[in-house]
């Protein structure tokens, strides 16, 4: 099986930007997981440290870790159709008639 | 603090607002909305979800059931990051249909259903009026704060008389910048900016106070973190059923709370914003709570027990005497009340007179009102008034002794019923308006019974035995309790059981039921969004409209005309020589223009799709195909119509070439009858005068002039004769005397009347008489003449030098056919078909004693008997066959 020694820019780049909707689209996936952990908690028993604090700095870094995470495909994402439509017009990413 | 000085200050920051909305206003006019329209403050637009319930009563809500409250924040949270499952294309169908609130959403997905609308509208009014109502709680219960808490300070006010003057002041805000326009096209972007910076002010104080909190209070992280776990929150149990039902209420609500598609979807300039909210909208919310647990836990060691925890962010500055926090705190809270109230009190205005006193008001006139803007503007200012008035009246009436956080999730899950009708309208085309009716209703009916109605309290409107024992006793429907599930909180039980009845009647009702053609055409648009529509603008869009419209008129009026009326418009605006501006009035004149060529949906579809951008409806589709089906109606009528003047034509030049032919013949046979009349009458009358003027003529020579005359007045008769006969023939006034007789006998009959006829040629007849031996029925007398006219054909035109006539008599079939053959020299092949009309002769051979009617009138007599008289060709000489009917023949038995 031979494949191009010189793949065309263009494919590639939409490729990237199909794999980008991908990891969009996985990311409340990840997002569910995170915030249900909570649910494996053990109660609190009395006369315990259960470590509220800790387990809120759990939830906040959870929070962040997948704001950031958000944040980078989002605006790769957002310049990538942008790119996309202003090259290519009718892209996939952006479903342009 | 002087209450003259909080005052000054809430009136100071609302003047702030109004001057920032108002400067917006101004700029998007202009045209300078750039930076209006940047994700950012789409981004801080949507913060409108942390209301005061998010800023004073988180921290209440996490005192009294610990990590519980960030349910609300994640829910949203994970539908912000996942935006490109759902958000994305609810935004794309909210601006490719145009959509102005989620009871529009709603209606348009199934059909333009002003029922579906109208439910919509009514579950999100109830659902939010207990909302409003505590955000009025909110503002009242911060003033009584700095009345109670703070030294030297003013009486407590009057709570009601607080809390009518801010439902009064935010009714002001809203009218005045929420109701500018009626077309959901334009943005309000006054509303938008002035909550953008409400956002960022309830955040900054939020943090203040956080960090005031944790650094200035506590004394570090470490510490507060101890604090956190040594207070009684770290005791408090997790509630697993409420984490989950609350995440995904919450998360559902983003989706459907009318003020938050207000501005999510409806405010929404380009879709790419949607991509920066999406991790920028959960920054905001973490930031919002991260705080609140340690103000909690610090404000629960610090203040009296008594103290409420839903104001301990006003509450804990306040107690170390830093006032100016507390102001900032207090005027954090303001905003989170106000720009939800306006935002919400905008979107349900516009709700209520879409998909309310619209309908109402369209159904009860009976003409087509002229000026519906005005009615709908009246109705909006009306609508916004009302719902705050509701508010107030339902504040007043609940008494606002109530948590903050419990309302809030009465509400939400009330607004969510809406949820499998949106999401489930907008992924599945099967989805149908009677589903989504029943969903919804039931839905809301069983949020009411088990939520609603018993938020009130026990006993309030639900007697308290229906709690206890279930109504009329029946236990397995107790509200908190259904189908006998005990021991389940009250939220999440609603939750499920609404959710799942929901969802079920939706399911089964769409799959039961059937759509509408309009309903089917809006799934596929909205289910398929992405096929039908437009990619995000914002760099196609260019000032080339005028160019484009040109073209366009170029291919429907022709380039000349196109030219000259642009040519013309450009005059009339001052820029002769130069594309004109795409006024609106430009525009109308150009849509009329053009729908005289291809009507006027299409015509308006077509300048829509270039002028405004927008996609064509279905409404718009449907008017084209309706317009274009009456076209080809029109063309089929007039083909047809054509058709048949055509064929009326042809019918007419028939009958004008029957017409000449008739009067030729006409003309013809007068001047063949003068003819054979006057012929001889001339020889009448000349030996007439002869006999008259002859003295001295001879007897003889007298006897044979009268002789003459005699036979000249004779042949006259036959003639006359003839032609009565003819004409008696021909007008059916002949009455046939027939009986039966041998056809044997006629012909016998015929040959010895024509025996006289040139005896000295001798005709041999050849005849078979037993084939002749045939019964014949009918008129004997009639067939006998037409045997004799035939024969004396034979006699007198044979020219053979033996002449000889064959009878042939056949009986076939269910006719009988006699042919007279002779061996002559027959009739020429070019007068055959002639032979028949009238005063046809062949030769004047034998002028005298024939008319040529002889055949004419052979032919009448044997139409009248029922058969026919043909000329034979091809049988060695002169033939003819006579054909009788069997019906009046039969063979002798």
């Amino acid at each position: 099986m031979s494949t191009p020694r010189l793949p065309l820019f263009l494919e590639r780049q939409s490729y990237r930007r199909r794999r980008l909707v991908d990891a969009s689209r996985a990311i409340p996936v990840f997002g569910i997981i995170l915030f249900f952990v909570p649910l494996l908690w053990q109660q609190p028993e009395p006369g315990e440290a259960p470590g509220l604090a800790q387990r809120g700095i759990y939830l906040f870094l959870a929070w962040g870790l997948l704001v950031a995470v958000t944040a980078v495909i989002s605006i790769r994402l957002q310049t990538r159709l942008h790119e996309g439509a202003r090259q290519n017009g009718p892209a996939e990413g952006t479903d342009v008639l | 603090m002087s209450f003259d000085l909080l005052v000054s200050v809430s009136l100071v920051y609302v003047g702030l607002l109004f001057l920032i909305a108002y400067w917006a206003e101004r700029r998007a006019l202009r045209g300078g909305v750039r930076w209006l329209r940047s994700p950012l403050v789409y981004t801080l637009s949507l913060s409108i979800y942390c209301t005061a319930w998010t800023f004073y009563g988180a921290v209440g809500y996490a005192s009294r059931s610990g990590l519980e409250f960030l349910t609300i924040y994640i829910g949203p949270t994970l539908i912000l990051i996942g935006w490109w499952w759902c958000l994305r294309k609810l935004v794309r169908i909210g601006r490719s249909q145009r959509i102005t609130s989620i009871a529009d959403l709603i209606s348009s997905r199934y059909g333009k259903s002003a029922l579906l609308g109208g439910m919509v509208t009514v579950i999100a009014v109830v659902g939010t009026t207990p909302y409003l109502a505590l955000q009025l709680q909110s503002v009242t219960l911060s003033f009584g704060v700095f009345a109670e808490g703070t030294p030297g300070s003013f009486p407590v006010p009057d709570q009601r008389a607080t809390a009518i003057w801010v439902a009064g002041g935010m009714a002001v805000f809203a009218i005045l910048f929420g109701t500018r326009n009626v077309d959901a096209n334009e943005r309000h972007h006054g509303v938008v900016t002035a909550i953008a910076l409400e956002a960022l002010v309830k955040l900054f104080a939020l943090l203040a106070v956080g960090s005031f909190i944790v650094w200035g209070v506590a004394g570090g992280i470490g510490e507060v973190a101890a604090r956190i776990n040594a207070s009684p929150l770290a005791q408090i149990p997790l509630d697993r059923s409420r984490w989950l039902a609350l995440i995904f209420v919450s998360g559902a609500a983003i989706l459907v709370l009318p003020r938050m598609f207000q501005v999510l979807v409806v405010e929404n300039e380009d879709e790419r914003h949607l991509a920066t909210a999406s991790w920028a909208f959960p920054l905001y919310l973490a930031a919002m709570s991260v705080f609140v647990i340690p103000i909690a836990a610090v404000g629960m060691s610090e203040l009296p027990s008594w103290a409420n925890p839903d104001l301990f962010v006003l509450t804990l500055p306040l107690a170390h005497g830093h006032e100016m926090l507390a102001l900032l705190a207090f005027l954090g809270g303001f905003s989170s009340a106000t720009s939800m109230v306006i935002v919400a009190a905008i979107a349900l205005a516009t709700m209520i007179s879409n998909h309310i006193v619209l309908p109402l008001w369209l159904s009860l006139r009976a003409e087509a009102p002229g000026n519906l803007r005005a009615v709908l503007l009246t109705s909006r200012r009306l609508s916004i008034a009302g719902v705050l008035a509701l508010g107030y009246v339902y504040y007043v009436w609940s008494g606002g002794g109530r948590e903050l956080a419990a309302i809030g999730f009465v509400s939400f899950t009330g607004v969510v019923q809406v949820m499998p009708a949106a999401v489930g309208g907008i992924f599945w085309r099967g989805a149908t308006r009677i589903g989504a009716a029943i969903g919804v209703s039931l839905g809301a009916a069983v949020w009411a019974y088990t939520l609603f109605l018993p938020s009130f309290g026990h006993g309030v409107i639900l007697p308290e035995s229906v709690f206890a024992e279930g109504p009329f006793g029946i236990g397995w429907l107790k509200p908190y309790a259904l189908f006998g599930i005990e021991g389940l909180d009250p939220v999440v039980h609603s939750v499920i059981w609404s959710m799942a009845i929901n969802c079920a009647a939706f399911l089964v009702g769409s799959i039961a039921s059937f759509p509408t053609p309009l309903e089917r055409l809006q799934g596929a648009q909205f289910v398929n969004v992405f096929d039908y529509s437009r990619g995000p603008r914002g760099w196609s869009q260019s000032k080339a409209e005028a160019e484009d419209l040109l073209i366009m008129a170029q291919r429907i009026l022709g380039p000349r005309e196109a030219q000259d009326l642009f040519a013309a418009e450009a005059r009339i605006q001052g820029k002769a020589g130069f594309l004109p501006d795409t006024t609106p009035e430009f525009l109308d004149r150009l849509e009329r223009e053009l729908a005289g060529s291809v009507g006027a949906a299409t015509a308006h579809a077509m300048i829509g799709q270039i002028a405004i951008g927008t996609t064509v409806s279905v409404e718009d589709l449907m008017a084209v195909a309706d317009e274009a089906a009456q076209i080809m109606e029109h063309s089929i009528q007039l083909k047809a119509k054509s058709e048949e003047l055509s064929r009326t034509a042809r019918q007419l030049r028939e009958a004008n070439q029957k017409l000449t032919e008739l009067s030729v013949q006409k003309d013809s046979f007068l001047g063949q009858i003068s003819h054979e009349l006057r012929t001889p009458m001339t020889s009448i009358r000349a030996f007439s005068e002869i006999l008259m003027d002859g003295e001295g003529m001879q007897a003889e020579e007298r006897q044979r002039f009268a002789a003459i005359i005699h036979d000249e007045a004779q042949r006259l008769t036959r003639l006359l004769d003839a032609l009565l006969d003819l004409n008696v023939l021909e007008h059916g006034q002949v009455s046939l005397n027939r009986d039966t007789v041998r056809l044997r006998d006629v012909i016998t009959r015929a040959l010895a009347a024509t025996s006289s006829i040139n005896p000295e040629r001798g005709l041999a007849v050849r005849r078979d008489t037993l084939d002749e031996d045939i019964l014949v029925h009918t008129d004997t007398d009639r067939l006998a003449q037409v045997f004799i006219n035939i024969i004396a054909n034979a006699r007198k035109y044979c020219d053979a030098a033996e002449p000889q006539l064959r009878i042939l008599v056949q009986s076939r079939g269910g006719t009988v056919s006699v042919d007279f053959v002779d061996n002559g020299s027959g009739i020429p092949v070019h007068s055959q078909s002639v032979i028949f009309e009238k005063f046809c002769r062949l030769s004047d051979q034998s002028a005298a004693g024939s008319a040529g009617l002889g055949l004419a009138i052979c032919r009448e007599i044997m139409q009248k008997l029922g058969g026919s008289i043909t000329y034979l060709p091809g049988q060695g000489g002169g033939a003819f066959r006579v054909t009788l009917p069997v019906q009046s023949a039969e063979k002798a038995a």
